[in-house]
């Protein structure tokens, strides 16, 4: 393996690229079309560059890989960048939806282009820090700094009622976000250590004593649980603090959609995953019934909810809050298969989510309007969008053959295998995923082609097939043959559980112990 | 024998003051030099007082070794020569922010430069100080420097209106600490720091000894301007010229906290739970009331006296906690803080349209399409003093809040960092006015010295997160001396 520092590379990329925008000048006729360009080509060639991880990534092991460490404040925080099998396919996640937000912001975005394109590659970067920090502190600085271009993108190229959104997304995550904070100052306190690799697995320390330091007490632990969880349950967002999401979706423009449905939500997950299950596998196993409460919550009642709205956009926002339950329900089955479904589950929602927000720009584009009564009989003058709409609708239902189905089929089983309520109560989300995303399609596609304005409505053109095609294809591809995606993750699955196991052992152990005494 | 000779050694030792003595004889000889020739000086004045203040700077720079002056009244160690450079580069910083504000505003007063300097060289006495004496000789000279400073516009009803509230209520402060300190001399017969500390370290507490301190303590919650003892600053800010409120904003406050900080730690430590108390009610007090209250304003001066009544809160989060590491966090609050503020009002003093200064935030409004640049930068700067990473107010609350988590002050934590959330929201709505609004009148271009300055500081802020290492170890060594 090679030593030069790979992730460092891809997260500050696109600063650099952000850098050389800033510089190019405003004024001048093709200046927009350069910084296009520039923005493009920087995706673009983060994206390769990602790939290079995946290709060079070993399978078999279950630690970190490609581990960069530096000293930065002496004592406090280090630099420290790495990934393993869970965090490395959010990377290439993450690249590999960022030219196409690009492409999809090419025409509608005509005011501020400069800032727009900056705001963006300045997300990306801290969006590829988030997943690739392994240091507690590095890790939340890359998570909150998120917030301020999407602040931006939200509030300055939003729709009408922008402002609102923009304040309730970003105070809604910085509240949980500072709880967070506290819980890493008291975790710092606790264990003298901000490495995430020495939390996680307390059992890497040389001496049984610093093994014991390392292993948050058990009493600490629901606090600190609830402290992260206040963090994640915003972001990814879990009932009953999703309200800032549908507020958020609807106003951003496309491709801060496609960003936070597809990416930003994912954080939230992946922190359950990183730090939740690891870190405090006591509290986690306690409040399992209450997540999965909150997850059957969201699923049925935000897919009822979904099926009142009158704005595509809202609609696509609530399904995002249903398909996160199922994330959740997943993660905190923890078992293999719930686990493997929440992750698939997660990769598979950021690309179908994604594209159906693209799926709606494109329309968005051509009518400037979100309301599902303005659109109806699409499929008389748009077949190829219609056929590509259909099956990110279908893939958003869960169709076998999707990648949709696989996340949701093994997040059930997962939980089936724990709680067979909460599974029977879930799999209605399924039907009524249905119910809502197919009515959707039928009154937005179907039908007679009444309306006077849709009559010179045209079909796809070339950028928008570069966008929606390769997307659909990983979409098929990875309902059909997921195991790229679970030879990455298997190992480092494997590794969480048997540590969680673990220290449920040894915390049983301790109190059989002092029972007995 | 030995004894004397050191004692006589000390007394003489001026040569650690040597700053404060160019100071004070540079300050007296621009006084002149502005009575005899008249406010036409004031140009060189000012160049003159801001070469004085840079020299003293480097000198600060330079100068490696420490120890006591003036029989041990007077002390320079790590922590004093950091405190003081932070100070001087805010002073330097506000003068220099004035020079385009007194041509374009007819403000052609030499006073303003030379009053800056003297309050800079109590500032400096304060923070050097070593006893309740020169604590309180330091802190008079630069009070009054300061009341004359609000009032400076004599010819506006809203400046001496400033001038004289602050001068009663300082003045009723300065009589509170005083007293108090008469009474620790009357309980404890001490006066200077160490002796107070050794004097009451294993003998019962006395009554009168906390009433002392509690009288003390308001003293000084006054002039950093911590809740109850705030009511002073909005008005202040607000009606004081905008050069002078800069002022105001940027040293006078990390100056008094110096001093709070080193008088706490240095003279009560050994009573540490009693004053504890104090600062923790004082600091949740400051950060909520300036969280709230701010949200209310529309004048940009008044809000950034709220935001500094917030951050003094903040910073005395770290002091609460009583640590070594409290102070290292408090240290680089001051430092960070200074550096945000400087550039806000940097952009405060660039608010200009063609018919004169305005103060609405509402003025700001589509600033991001008229001034982009100036737009960036105050976003910048309202993203920092939010707090949010990876800009440099997020260290600055991340150090004193994880002091406070090791002290087990959890609550004062929690507290805080709420607070911290309702404040982003008033740093938020003037990003919002800038870049969502629609664009009101350009602003005149902005002076050459405005944007070194807001520059500089929004570099500062923004690129903080890659020399934090190195500013960590320079504060731990200054916040290390003091716990010797």
């Amino acid at each position: 393996m090679s030593d030069w520092p790979i992730l460092t590379a891809i997260t500050f990329l696109p600063l650099a690229g952000a850098l050389i925008i800033m510089l190019i000048p405003t004024d001048a006729a093709v200046s927009a079309r350069n910084i296009k360009n520039v923005t493009l080509f920087t995706t673009v060639f983060t994206f390769f560059l990602s790939l290079y991880i995946w290709f060079n990534f070993d399978n078999s092991i279950s630690g970190f890989q490609f581990v960069e460490k530096h000293s930065w404040v002496e004592d406090f925080m280090e630099y420290h960048m790495g990934v393993d099998g869970i965090s490395m396919l959010f990377v290439i996640l993450t690249t590999f939806l960022m030219p196409f937000c690009i492409l999809a912001s090419w025409e509608s975005i005509q005011k501020n282009i400069k800032e727009y394109m900056i705001a963006f590659l300045v997300l990306e970067a801290f969006m590829i820090g988030v997943f690739c920090a392994l240091d507690l502190i590095l890790f939340y600085v890359f998570f909150e700094a998120g917030l301020i271009p999407m602040f931006l993108i939200i509030g300055v190229w939003g729709g009408k009622r922008r402002v609102y959104a923009s304040f309730k997304f970003f105070l809604y995550t910085l509240l949980g976000s500072v709880l967070m904070l506290l819980a890493i100052m008291a975790i710092y306190w606790q264990t003298g250590t901000t490495e995430i690799p020495l939390l996680i697995d307390p059992s890497q320390a040389t001496t049984p004593a610093a093994q014991a330091k390392l292993t948050i007490p058990a009493s600490m632990q629901p606090w600190l649980w609830l402290a992260f969880f206040a963090s994640f349950a915003v972001k990814m967002p879990m009932w009953p603090v999703h309200t800032w999401l549908p507020d958020a979706h609807v106003e951003a423009p496309t491709a801060g959609s496609v960003i936070l449905a597809g990416i930003l939500l994912k954080m939230g997950g992946y922190g359950f995953l990183r730090f939740s299950l690891p870190m405090f596998p006591l509290a986690s196993a306690d409040f399992t019934q209450f997540v999965f409460a909150l997850s059957v919550i969201a699923i049925v009642y935000t897919s009822l909810v979904a099926l009142m709205q009158e704005d595509i956009k809202k609609l696509i926002a609530y399904s995002s809050v249903a398909h996160m339950g199922y994330v959740t329900m997943g993660i905190f089955a923890l078992n293999a298969h719930g686990i493997q479904g929440g992750i698939f589950q997660m990769l598979s929602h950021g690309l179908v989510s994604g594209a159906l927000f693209l799926c709606v720009g494109v329309v968005y584009d051509r009518m400037h309007t979100r309301e599902i009564d303005a659109y109806g009989g699409l499929v008389n003058r748009m077949p190829k969008y219609a056929t590509v709409f259909l099956i990110f609708t279908l893939a958003n239902v869960g169709l076998p053959g999707t990648s949709g189905f696989v996340g949701e089929f093994l997040t059930l089983i997962g939980v089936f295998q724990v709680n067979t309520w909460v599974a029977l109560l879930a799999t209605t989300g399924v039907v009524l995923s249905a119910a809502y995303a197919l009515w959707l399609y039928r009154r937005v596609v179907f039908g007679q082609l009444e309306k006077e304005s849709l009559k010179s409505i045209l079909d796809l053109n070339t950028r928008e097939k570069i966008i929606l095609y390769p997307l659909v294809a990983l979409i098929i591809l990875f309902g059909v043959y997921p195991v790229p995606v679970f030879d990455v993750t298997n190992a480092s699955v494997d590794a969480l559980l048997t540590n969680y196991q673990s220290a449920l052992d040894a915390a049983k152990s301790v109190t059989q112990a002092s029972v007995s005494n | 024998m030995q004894e004397t000779m050191q004692s006589v050694m000390s007394v003489q030792n001026l040569s650690l003051l040597v700053p404060e003595l160019w100071l004070s004889i540079g300050a007296m000889v621009l006084l002149m030099i502005g009575v005899f020739s008249g406010p036409k000086s004031t140009p060189h004045v000012t160049g003159l007082s801001i070469a004085l203040l840079v020299a003293a700077c480097a000198w600060l720079f330079m100068k490696e070794e420490g120890g006591l002056a003036m029989n041990g009244s007077f002390i320079l160690d790590p922590f004093a020569r950091l405190m003081k450079i932070i100070t001087l580069v805010g002073s330097t910083l506000a003068i220099a922010m004035s020079v385009n504000y007194i041509r374009r505003e007819n403000f052609e007063q030499f006073e303003f430069p030379v009053l800056v300097l003297t309050a800079t060289l109590g500032m400096m006495l304060m923070i050097s100080a070593n006893d309740l004496i020169s604590l309180y000789l330091g802190l008079e000279l630069q009070s009054l420097s300061l009341y004359v400073l609000a009032s400076i516009n004599r010819d506006s009803v809203r400046s001496t209106e400033a001038g004289l509230k602050y001068f009663v209520l300082g003045a009723l402060s300065s009589g509170m600490l005083l007293y108090g300190a008469s009474l620790i001399y009357g309980f404890t017969g001490q006066i200077g720091f160490a002796e107070i500390a050794q004097a009451i370290v294993g003998t019962d507490r006395s009554l009168g000894l906390i009433f002392g301190l509690v009288f003390l303590l308001a003293g000084f919650a006054f002039k950093i301007s911590a809740v109850p003892f705030h009511m002073w600053t909005p008005d202040v800010y607000e009606g004081a010229p905008t050069p002078v409120t800069a002022f105001f904003a940027a040293a006078p406050k990390i100056a008094a906290m110096a001093m709070l900080v080193r008088v706490v730690i240095g003279a009560f430590e050994p009573v540490t739970l009693d004053w504890q108390q104090i600062i923790v009610f004082i600091s949740i007090a400051s950060m909520v009331l300036g969280a709230f209250a701010a949200i209310g304003q529309s004048n940009i001066k008044r809000l950034m006296a709220y935001s500094s009544i917030g951050h003094m809160g903040f910073a005395l989060v770290g002091l609460a906690a009583g640590t070594q590491s409290g102070v290292n966090g408090v240290i680089i609050y001051l430092l960070i803080y200074m550096a945000m503020t400087v550039g806000t009002f940097a952009c405060i003093l660039a608010m200009r349209r063609k018919d004169g200064m305005v103060e609405e935030i509402s003025d700001l409004s589509g600033l991001a399409t008229t001034n982009p640049i100036m737009a960036l930068f105050l976003t910048i700067l309202m993203f920092s003093l939010a707090g949010i990473p990876p800009l440099a107010g997020f260290f600055a609350k991340y150090f004193v809040f994880v002091a406070a988590i090791e002290s087990g002050l959890y609550a004062l934590a929690i507290i805080g960092v709420l607070a911290s959330v309702v404040g982003a929201f008033y740093y938020l709505r003037i990003i919002k006015i800038m870049w969502f609004d629609e664009p009101a009148d350009e602003f005149v271009p902005m002076a050459i010295e405005l944007k070194v300055v807001l520059g500089a500081s929004g570099l500062f802020v923004a690129f903080y997160v890659f020399f934090a290492g190195l500013v960590s170890e320079v504060t731990a060594t200054a916040a290390a001396s003091l716990f010797l």
